[in-house]
C-alpha cells in the first residue's frame, strides 16, 4: 500500500522531468542490446586520466601488455582485504609472469588524504606490479566499481573477460587458472 | 516529444536493419554498462542499547538506500544516468536524503585535444584544496557539480580544465538566489612530458595552478557579505630519484559563513609531504595547516553537503572495530598537524624475518588547534572591543607555525605482520590515542580528552587452497568515555563465493553496569563474479563512520541488514 502510494505520487513528477531523457536512454539501451547480442566479448577500457606513483599523468587507454593478459585490481590503503589480495599476487607474480606473461595494474583509489602515502607503502612492501593512483575515483566510476577489492581480467586484445569483487584467501588460485586459460587463448565466458 | 520518439525509432530501425559498414561500425563501438546496489535494513527496537521505537524507528522499521547507474559509450561519446532511492534512508544517514529520482544525468564527448561534459560531473583540482566534487555511497555523500566542464590538452603533459555549475544538495532543486554557483579554472604542466630535454631526467616535475570562485547573493540585512569568493591554489610535485616532494598552498578571500561564525578573515591551507622509498623501505612525512578554510557553496549550510573544497585529514585511517572507535575529522576553522610513517620489510631468511620476511609499519600523527590572537572590532553597541572569532570582525591573527592549545588528536600505532607458514599468517597492532571528544564530537561532559590504548591480534589459517578461518581479538582500554571494550571475530571463507562471520564487541568496562552491553553480530555472504549478497543480523555500536575526512554519526541499532550489489 505504502509503496504504491509512493509510486503514484512520483509518476507525475517523473513524467514531467525525466520522461524524455528516459525514452532517449531506452533507445540507447536497445542499440546497446543489439551490440551485446552481436559482439558478446567486445569491450574496451574507458579513457581516464590517472597518475603513476612517480606523479606522472597516465591515460588508462595506455594500459597495455603486448597481447598478453592483464589484471586490473582496484584497492586502497584503508582496505585490508585489498592489501591481502595484492600481497597474494605479489608473492606469485614472478612465476605468473614467466608462465603467462600477465601484467598486473593495482589502481589505488586513496584520496588526497593518502595518495602520497601509496608510493612508500608499495615500495616498503616491495610490490612488483604497476601501481596507478585514482584519487577522485574517476577510473573507478568509469569502470562501474561499487566496492573494492574489484579485479578485472583482460585478454590479449584488451577485452574484459572476467570480473570479481571481494577477496577471500585462495582467490588468487582461481584467478590464476583463468589467467592461464586466457593466455592460451581459451574462452572463459562460463566460469 | 513525439517527434523525438519517431526520429529515434527510425534511427534504431535504420541502424538495426542496415548492414552498411558505417552502421556496423557504430554498433560495434556501442557499449552499455552499469551498476546497481541495494542496502536495506529491518530494524528491531532494543531498549538496552537505547534504540527505541519512539526515538528511532518511528513506525518505519524497513528502510533502504539504493542506486542504479547506466552508462552508454560509443568511442569518445558517453552518456549516463544514475537513479537513487532512499525510502526512507537508513538510520545514520542524513534524513534529507529521503526521496527518489535521478540526481545525476550526464553526457560527455572527447575528441582529440578536447573533452566536453554537460550534466553532473565529478572533478578535483590538485589535492582538492580549491575544488573537489565526489560521491561516497557509504556516507550518503554527493556534491556533484551540475553544469558544464571543458578539458583542453594542447600537447601531452599540458592540461587545462574549466568548470561551471551548481552543486547537488540532496533533492533540493536549484533556484536563482539560493545556493551558490561555482566556477573554476585549472592548469597543470608536466615538465618531463612537455620538454624533450627532460624526458629521461632523474628529476620529475609537475606544476599546477587553480582558481575557483563561488557566487552567492548577499541576502542578509545585518552584514555586508561578499557575493564572489575566490580561492587560488598553487602546487607542485617533484621527484628526485627515491625522494618525492608534494606540496599545495591555497589562499581564499574572506568568506563569512555560519561555519566560521561570520568572520571577515581570509583563509589559507597548506600541505607538504616528503617521501623516500626504496625496495623494502618507505618513509612518509607530512605537514598540514588549515586556517579558516571551510568553503561551502551555501554559506548557511552546516551539514555534510555542498563542500567546494576538500580538506584531507592528517591522520592514518583505521578499520578494525575498536581502532575506529575514535576517528578524526578535519577542523576547517583551524588546525595544524604533522604525520610520520615508516614501512619496513625485514628480508626473507633473516633471523627476525624467517622464511617469508616480516613487515613493520610505524605511524605517528598529531593535530592541534592553531594559535590564535585576538583582533580589534566594534561590538553591537558600537563600542570598540577585542576578541577572537567575533561575528563581523576579522576573526583572529595566527602565527603560522605555532601549535596552539588544545591538542585535537594524537595517534601512535605500530603494526607488524608475519607469515609463519604456507597456512598461517597474522598481524599484531598496538595503538595509543589521544582524542579530543569535546571538539570532535561535542560532548564536553565526557571530556575533554579521551586517552586510549588499543591492541589487535589478527590471524588467518588456511585449511586448503579454498577454505580459511580468520580471527581477531581486540581490546581498548580507557578511563574516559565508555571505558574498556573487548572484541572478537571469527570468519570462515570459501573462495571465491562464500563467507560467514560472527563477532561481538563488549563494553565490559562501562562505568554504569546497565550499559555493559554486548554488540553481537552474525553475517553471511555470497559472491559470484561481481554480484555480492550479504545478510547481517545483530547490534550496531553507536559510532562515527568516516571516509575521506567526511564523517557521519551512526546511532546504536539492532536488526537485519541486507546488501545486494552488482555491475555489468
Amino acid at each position: 500500500m505504502y509503496l504504491r502510494a509512493v509510486l503514484k505520487i512520483d509518476w507525475n513528477y517523473f513524467k514531467t522531468r525525466y520522461m524524455k531523457k528516459l525514452i532517449i536512454l531506452f533507445f540507447a539501451v536497445i542499440l546497446g542490446a543489439f551490440v551485446v547480442a552481436q559482439e558478446t566479448d567486445y569491450n574496451q577500457l574507458p579513457s581516464v586520466n590517472v597518475r603513476t606513483i612517480e606523479g606522472e599523468s597516465f591515460n588508462t587507454k595506455d594500459i597495455y601488455n603486448d597481447g598478453n593478459p592483464i589484471l586490473i585490481s582496484f584497492w586502497a590503503l584503508w582496505c585490508k582485504p585489498c592489501k591481502k589480495e595484492m600481497d597474494a599476487y605479489n608473492e606469485v607474480y614472478e612465476d605468473w609472469q614467466e608462465e603467462t606473461g600477465v601484467k598486473i595494474y593495482a589502481v589505488s583509489i586513496d584520496d588526497s588524504r593518502s595518495t602520497t602515502k601509496v608510493a612508500p607503502f608499495v615500495n616498503g612492501k616491495a610490490w612488483e606490479m604497476e601501481v596507478l593512483l585514482d584519487p577522485n575515483g574517476d577510473f573507478k566510476r568509469a569502470m562501474n566499481v561499487n566496492m573494492i577489492p574489484h579485479t578485472f581480467l583482460l585478454d590479449g586484445k584488451g577485452n574484459i573477460v572476467y570480473q570479481h569483487t571481494s577477496y577471500y584467501e585462495g582467490l588468487e588460485d582461481e584467478i590464476y587458472e583463468l589467467v592461464e586459460k586466457v593466455a592460451a587463448g581459451e574462452s572463459i565466458s562460463n566460469n | 516529444m513525439r517527434r523525438v520518439i519517431i526520429i529515434l525509432s527510425i534511427l534504431v530501425f535504420a541502424v538495426v536493419s542496415s548492414q552498411a559498414q558505417g552502421f556496423q561500425n557504430f554498433l560495434d563501438k556501442s557499449e552499455v554498462h552499469g551498476s546497481f546496489e541495494f542496502d536495506g535494513a529491518y530494524y528491531i527496537a532494543d531498549d538496552a542499547i537505547g534504540f527505541s521505537e519512539e526515538d528511532w524507528i518511528k513506525g518505519q522499521p524497513f528502510r533502504f538506500n539504493g542506486f542504479g547507474k547506466i552508462v552508454y559509450t560509443n568511442g569518445g561519446f558517453s552518456a549516463g544516468l544514475r537513479y537513487e532511492a532512499y525510502l526512507p534512508p537508513l538510520l545514520g544517514y542524513d534524513q534529507d536524503l529521503e526521496g527518489q529520482g535521478f540526481p545525476n544525468i550526464w553526457a560527455s564527448y572527447t575528441h582529440e585535444k578536447f573533452s566536453f561534459t554537460v550534466g553532473s560531473f565529478y572533478e578535483q583540482f590538485g589535492n582538492g584544496l580549491t575544488l573537489r566534487s565526489f560521491e561516497e555511497w557509504m556516507l550518503g555523500y554527493d556534491n556533484a557539480i551540475n553544469g558544464a566542464r571543458i578539458v583542453y590538452e594542447p600537447i601531452k603533459g599540458l592540461r587545462f580544465k574549466g568548470i561551471y555549475g551548481v552543486q547537488r544538495y540532496y533533492w533540493y532543486k536549484w533556484e536563482p538566489n539560493t545556493r551558490g554557483i561555482v566556477k573554476g579554472l585549472d592548469g597543470e604542466l608536466d615538465f618531463n612530458q612537455v620538454f624533450r630535454g627532460m624526458a629521461d631526467s632523474k628529476v620529475r616535475f609537475t606544476f599546477g595552478l587553480s582558481a575557483v570562485s563561488k557566487y552567492q547573493v548577499d541576502d542578509m540585512k545585518e552584514l555586508n557579505l561578499p557575493e564572489n569568493v575566490s580561492n587560488i591554489g598553487a602546487r607542485f610535485n617533484m621527484g628526485i630519484g627515491k625522494f618525492n616532494i608534494n606540496t599545495e598552498y591555497a589562499w581564499k578571500v574572506n568568506d563569512p559563513s555560519v561555519l566560521n561564525n561570520f568572520i571577515y578573515k581570509d583563509g589559507q591551507a597548506w600541505m607538504l609531504s616528503l617521501t623516500y622509498s626504496t625496495k623494502g623501505f618507505g618513509f612518509f612525512g607530512m605537514f598540514k595547516r588549515y586556517d579558516n578554510v571551510s568553503t561551502k557553496s551555501d554559506r548557511y549550510v552546516t551539514n555534510n553537503a555542498l563542500d567546494v573544497t576538500f580538506l584531507p585529514p592528517n591522520t592514518e585511517i583505521h578499520t578494525y572495530m575498536l581502532t575506529s572507535m575514535y576517528p578524526y575529522a578535519t577542523q576547517p576553522n583551524g588546525e595544524i598537524g604533522f604525520q610520520f610513517q615508516v614501512n619496513y620489510k625485514i628480508p626473507k631468511k633473516s633471523k627476525l624475518g624467517g622464511k617469508y620476511g616480516m613487515g613493520i609499519a610505524v605511524n605517528y600523527s598529531q593535530v592541534n588547534d592553531i594559535a590564535r590572537d585576538s583582533v580589534a572590532y566594534v561590538d553591537a553597541f558600537g563600542v570598540p572591543a577585542e576578541g577572537i572569532g567575533q561575528p563581523g570582525s576579522k576573526g583572529w591573527t595566527s602565527p603560522f607555525f605555532k601549535f596552539g592549545d588544545p591538542v585535537f588528536w594524537q595517534d601512535l600505532n605500530i603494526e607488524i605482520d608475519k607469515k609463519f607458514s604456507k597456512k598461517l599468517k597474522g598481524s599484531l597492532l598496538y595503538m595509543y590515542q589521544t582524542y579530543n571528544i569535546e571538539v570532535l564530537e561535542g560532548h564536553p561532559e565526557d571530556g575533554p580528552i579521551v586517552y586510549a590504548n588499543i591492541a589487535v591480534l589478527e590471524m588467518t589459517y588456511k585449511f586448503t587452497s579454498k577454505h580459511a578461518l580468520r580471527w581477531e581479538l581486540q581490546g581498548l582500554w580507557t578511563e574516559q568515555d565508555d571505558g574498556n571494550w573487548a572484541a572478537a571475530l571469527l570468519e570462515y571463507t570459501i573462495s571465491p563465493n562464500w563467507f560467514i562471520a560472527v563477532f561481538d564487541q563488549w563494553n565490559y568496562g562501562n562505568p554504569e553496569k546497565e550499559f555493559q552491553n554486548h554488540y553481537y553480530n552474525v553475517s553471511f555472504g555470497y559472491t559470484r563474479r561481481t554480484t555480492r549478497l550479504s545478510i547481517n543480523y545483530g547490534r550496531q555500536r553507536e559510532g562515527i563512520v568516516c571516509v575521506g575526512g567526511v564523517c557521519r554519526v551512526v546511532p546504536a541499532s539492532n536488526g537485519f541488514y541486507f546488501t545486494l550489489s552488482t555491475n555489468f
